[in-house]
């Protein structure tokens, strides 16, 4: 029996399909209270006066809490956390759920209504009579940088931080001044609004008279969760249980302690009745947090044959009105990947964070990692013009270890790659993409000057994932850990109970799980039941972002197995009369070395142990076993992506019309949830490079918060994305990497390269994101000399 | 995305619905397939205090010959639009056009009334009655009257219907065998045109123009040097003459202007070819 490496398909499915699944917002309680929420018109403000008067006499409504009123509650003992202060000095302005004196954002909270029902509380939210008197607003990270007015009233400046990681300043400067070619490239990483098919929602329920609180939240870390809302609302952490029931996507926006999930654990216990609130879409550009928003500032030095000598990066990243959970550290997880799949003798990187009145920033898939393949990505298809050659061959002759196979590697942003195998990975996705002939029909139209131009774009992306080991996440400065728990038991009956502290809120976590227990148990899969994301049934665990969950918590899994197999043997041993270095296994079933006719299944054992009538001495009853895993190292995915894109030159439209992606993520425990990751990061990616973009006006409105507006897109505007992989195990024992940011982290890069390549006849070297039709044709336009 | 409270009627025949207009006032509003006015009604830019459900008055969801035209009831979803023969042989422009009208969710609601009703000049199927040189039933208290569609359309999601009166009926002239194209250009298939454009060739050329002012529009300017035999490139060059079209995320009034040239060309030479 082999699950391992069988594309299975995902048990959650057919639950999830036929409406089976519960959600947050399906699960209703009694006497429950709708929290409405009053947000502020203004991106920065004093608030002068609140008159909640109407509001309050208005029908069904309970309550409302101003800010203020609400300190004067002391619900809390602290204000939202930021898990990771990047340095010792890092500017951290306290965000507390609901705004008392200044609002920093629009849509910050300035008061709370509860009522009996969700209508009720959005018509007594509008009766809320809030004077405001404006500021200045800084409403994009360009005049965040220029600090001419600060985000927040009482600092003298936005800046809130300076990062820098320069291994070896003089090497730098020296790479740069004995350079032959050189790049100085300027890219803009715009706002997103990640948008999960479920939107946010919280439900806490308390129970007065036992002081336990239960939240249901739709979150990716409820581990991570409990730790948080214990430390700030002051609620012992025994007493709070926090469930994610079923949870429709993340994408990293339900990796955060948003001030809906205090304000409904801290009223609840407060008020002594349950409290909800279910994210309406037409408040989540405001109410969750925002991905990317990032100036880069890339230089690459290259000897005279494009030999990548030195890197040097800085960034300016917009951080929004507040530090979130991670803010601060997003930025920095790319930082080690602006050296690409390259070999580069010296780098250094610098990276500001700067407050914005705007939503803040945070984990949004990739995380940092995105936006660093995207600049260096980019900035090799301007050093292969600079150089004279095609952006496949400045590839190859820059790759580590000259594109052969490595493991353990070190590169020069300090980190140690576990592994890679970079040549056979391009060639295999320029072979699939049939790459020659795509230039041969560039040439045709090119030579014709047909109306569609095509445009072909590359990218060799590296990621960091797998986060992380303990120890390099303390060196960063960030307040948690990085490992992974897992409890592996068999049932008397022979069945198996996992239970996982990753938490997934799509991804498959049961099927991989099973086929991971079921091969290493060897039961069938569909004997296999994994529990999770309820921290009363998974006490331990640090969830699910970061690509993290295969290849940390997959990995604790895979070792209580072996646990629990060692310990059966044991028991094995004792039943077969036989010493247990004779004892084999293999398939479920141990033997005795020698004598094939001498057998126990692994399900008998299972249930001796259970009866414990006739253990051996000193063997205690059951089969469960534990680990925390903590990995040794991160994991490197990479991979090859090609992008073709037809180019209108009469209207600038872009269509995507061919995409190939071949990724490594090392061993595959099911191709099929692999394929689909890959499928959707890719589209998320595209999304960036095509759709996507939070835009605001000067005084920090977004001007299209809507799903109207903000163009998220379907299956319609991708093509059928062609996929294969290559395979270069990880070093941790399943051979594993991460790959569920892989193909947004790939794919930007490769659509915007797709287009400034169609459009090099142009001189056009460079285009922001999206790339609308309106931008795309204007710089068509302008190449041409405006003559439209 | 909650709307402001509202009663809530349903009208079992059109002389109810008008019924409940005239004694409702301004302060209610009909509810076809909702796909327009809901959605206003949840970010509360629409706030009638009264929904009159005119959504299950199945006697006017009807694509039928009446000699000269094809006769619509204001019911009709555009999915049936969209797949009549009827209306494919006669007036392909209509149905093709209905085809195109966001995603197949949003075809199996909307009603062609609906969208006509609501006059926005994002929409479709206005441009498309425009270019067929349709006309529309409307029903009020004092019986029916018809109106042309060139004269339906007077404002920013302002029609000629008074606030009692009621669509009942769309008229599309019969044009089997007369060159016509739709040009629609998004940036997703379900999304609204950023720029279109709706040609109808024959005696009488008409191309109507979609998102290019604050109404559905026809441009005189195209027809008039299409009657007189200019060539399409000629024709097209005037195609953003005289407009003031929006400026949004997807396009300032250059490059509007700039589409409209492009799409009423390529509208021409595809209903010519
Ligand atoms: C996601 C989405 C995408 C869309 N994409 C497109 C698109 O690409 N192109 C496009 O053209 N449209 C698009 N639409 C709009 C869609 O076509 C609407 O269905 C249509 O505009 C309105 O029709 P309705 O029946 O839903 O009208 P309703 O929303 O019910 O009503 C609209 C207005 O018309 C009035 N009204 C309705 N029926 C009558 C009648 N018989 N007499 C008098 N007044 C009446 C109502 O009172 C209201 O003021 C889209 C809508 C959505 C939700």
């Amino acid at each position: 029996m082999n699950a391992i490496g069988t594309p299975m398909k995902r048990r959650e499915d057919p639950k999830l399909l036929t409406g089976e699944g519960k959600f947050v917002d399906d699960i209703q309680v009694a006497g429950q209270l709708w929290m409405g929420m009053v947000r502020s018109p203004f991106a920065h403000a004093k608030i002068e006066s609140i008159d909640a008067s109407a509001a309050e006499d208005a029908p069904g409504v309970h309550a409302v809490y101003t800010g203020a009123q609400l300190q004067e509650m002391e619900l809390w003992i602290a204000p939202l956390p930021c898990a990771w202060p990047v340095t010792d000095d890092m500017v951290n302005p306290p965000h507390f759920p609901v705004a008392a004196e200044e609002v920093h954002h629009v849509g910050e909270i300035v008061a709370v209504v509860l009522a009996d029902s969700r209508y009720e509380a959005a018509d007594a939210a509008e009766l809320v009579v809030v004077d405001y008197e404006p500021l200045p607003a800084v409403a994009s990270i360009e005049a965040a940088v220029a600090d001419e007015a600060t985000a927040h009233s009482e600092l003298d400046s936005n800046k809130a931080f300076h990062w820098p990681l320069i291994p070896d300043p003089e090497a730098l400067d020296a790479a740069f001044a004995n350079a032959v070619h050189t790049v100085d490239a300027r890219f803009v990483q715009q706002r997103l609004i990640p948008a999960p098919m479920e939107p946010r929602g919280v439900l806490a329920i308390p129970s007065p008279h036992g002081g336990e609180i239960t939240l249901y939240s739709a979150t990716q870390v409820p581990h991570i969760l409990k730790v948080m809302i214990a430390a700030t609302s002051g609620i012992s952490e025994a007493k709070l249980r926090i469930i994610a029931p079923a949870v429709g996507g993340g994408f990293g926006a339900k990796l955060n302690v948003n001030p809906d999930e205090l304000l409904a654990v801290t009223l609840a216990n407060r008020l002594g009745r349950p409290v909800r609130w279910t994210e309406p879409r037409s408040e989540a550009a405001f109410s969750t947090h925002q991905g990317r928003g990032q100036l880069q500032h890339i230089e690459l030095a290259a000897d005279a044959d494009g030999k990548l000598t030195g890197v040097r990066v800085h960034i300016d990243a917009d951080m929004g009105a507040y530090m979130m959970l991670i803010t601060p550290g997003v930025p920095l997880l790319g930082s080690f990947l602006y050296t690409g799949v390259y070999d580069v003798p010296a780098f250094g990187f610098t990276c500001e964070g700067h407050f914005t009145n705007l939503t803040p920033t945070d984990a949004y898939r990739g995380a940092g990692r995105p936006e660093a393949s995207y600049a260096i990505e980019r900035a090799m298809d301007l050093l292969a013009l600079e150089v004279g050659v095609g952006p496949d061959e400045i590839r190859r002759r820059n790759f580590l270890a000259g594109g052969e196979a490595f493991e353990n590697l070190d590169v020069a942003s300090t980190l140690t790659f576990d592994s890679g195998h970079y040549g056979p990975n391009l060639e295999r996705a320029l072979e699939l993409a049939d790459y020659e002939g795509l230039r041969a029909e560039q040439k045709r139209r090119r030579d014709a000057g047909e109306r569609i131009q095509m445009g072909i774009g590359l990218c060799t992306y590296v990621e960091i994932c797998g986060l992380a080991p303990s120890r390099a996440l303390g060196g960063l400065n960030y307040g948690a850990g990085g490992w992974e728990h897992a409890t592996v038991r068999l049932l008397p009956t022979g069945k198996a109970e996992v239970v996982s502290g990753s938490t997934p809120h799509g991804q498959g976590h049961e099927t991989s799980w099973s086929q991971i227990v079921g091969d290493k148990l060897g039961i069938d899969p569909a004997d296999v039941t994994v529990l999770h994301s309820d921290t009363a049934i998974s006490p331990l665990g640090l969830d699910t972002y970061g690509s993290r969950s295969l290849s940390v918590g997959g990995v604790a899994i895979a070792a209580a197995c072996d646990k629990v197999v060692e310990k059966a043997k044991l028991i094995a041993a004792h039943s077969l009369e036989a010493s247990p270095d004779d004892i084999q296994f293999e398939a479920g079933v141990f033997s005795v070395a020698g004598s094939p006719d001498q057998t126990v299944a692994i399900q008998e054992v299972a249930f001796g142990a259970f009866t414990a009538h006739d253990l051996p001495d000193g063997i205690e009853p059951n089969l469960q076993e534990q680990v925390s895993f903590d990995p040794p190292n991160f994991a490197f995915p990479f991979g090859t992506h090609v992008a073709v894109v037809d180019i209108d030159e009469e209207t600038g439209e872009v269509r995507l019309t061919d995409y190939i992606a071949v990724d490594d993520c090392g061993n595959q425990i099911n191709p099929m949830i692999v394929d689909g990751q890959v499928h959707g990061g890719i589209v998320q990616g595209v999304a960036q490079a095509l759709w996507e973009e939070a835009v605001y006006d000067d005084d920090g409105n977004c001007q299209n918060p809507s799903l109207l507006d903000y163009l998220v897109p379907s299956a319609a505007e991708v093509p059928s994305i062609v996929t294969d992989s290559t395979i270069t195990p990880s070093t941790n024992p399943l051979g594993v990497k991460g790959v569920g940011e892989a193909g947004t982290i790939g794919s930007a890069a490769a659509v915007i390269n797709a287009i400034c390549d169609g459009l090099s006849p142009h001189g056009i070297t460079d285009m922001l994101m999206p790339a609308t039709p309106q931008r795309v044709w204007r710089a068509i336009n302008d190449a041409k000399g405006g003559a439209a | 995305m909650i709307p402001a409270a509202f009663d809530y009627q349903v009208a079992d025949s059109a002389d109810a619905a008008v019924a409940a207009l005239v004694s409702h006032g301004d302060e209610a509003k009909l509810l076809a397939g909702g796909h327009s006015l809901i959605p206003l009604m949840r970010f509360r830019l629409a706030t009638p205090a009264v929904l009159v459900d005119i959504g299950r008055l199945s006697d006017l969801s009807y694509i039928t010959d009446a000699g000269d035209h094809i006769a619509i009831g204001a019911l009709t979803r555009h999915r049936d639009l969209e797949t009549s023969e009827l209306l494919g042989a006669q007036a392909p422009l209509m149905a093709a056009v209905a085809g195109q009208v966001g995603d197949p969710q949003v075809r199996h609601r909307g009603t062609l009334g609906g969208s006509l009703a609501h006059g926005d000049p994002a929409s479709d199927l206005p441009a498309a009655l425009l270019a067929c040189g349709g006309s529309l039933v409307a029903r009020g208290p004092n019986g029916d009257r018809t109106i042309d569609a060139a004269d339906f359309f007077t404002g920013f999601l302002e029609t000629a219907l008074a606030a009692d009166e009621m669509l009942t009926e769309i008229r599309v002239p019969k044009a089997a065998g007369i060159g016509w194209s739709f040009q629609k250009f998004n940036r997703r298939a379900q999304d609204w045109a950023i720029v279109g454009a709706a040609v109808q060739l024959g005696d009488a050329p008409k191309v109507a123009l979609i998102n290019m002012g604050s109404v559905p529009m026809r441009s005189a300017a195209v027809e008039a040097a299409l009657a007189s035999g200019a060539a399409a490139s000629d024709a097209a060059s005037v195609a953003g003459d005289g407009a003031e079209p929006p400026e949004d995320l997807n396009g300032d009034a250059e490059y509007r202007r700039h589409l409209a040239r492009v799409l009423v060309g390529r509208g021409i030479e595809e209903a010519q070819s």
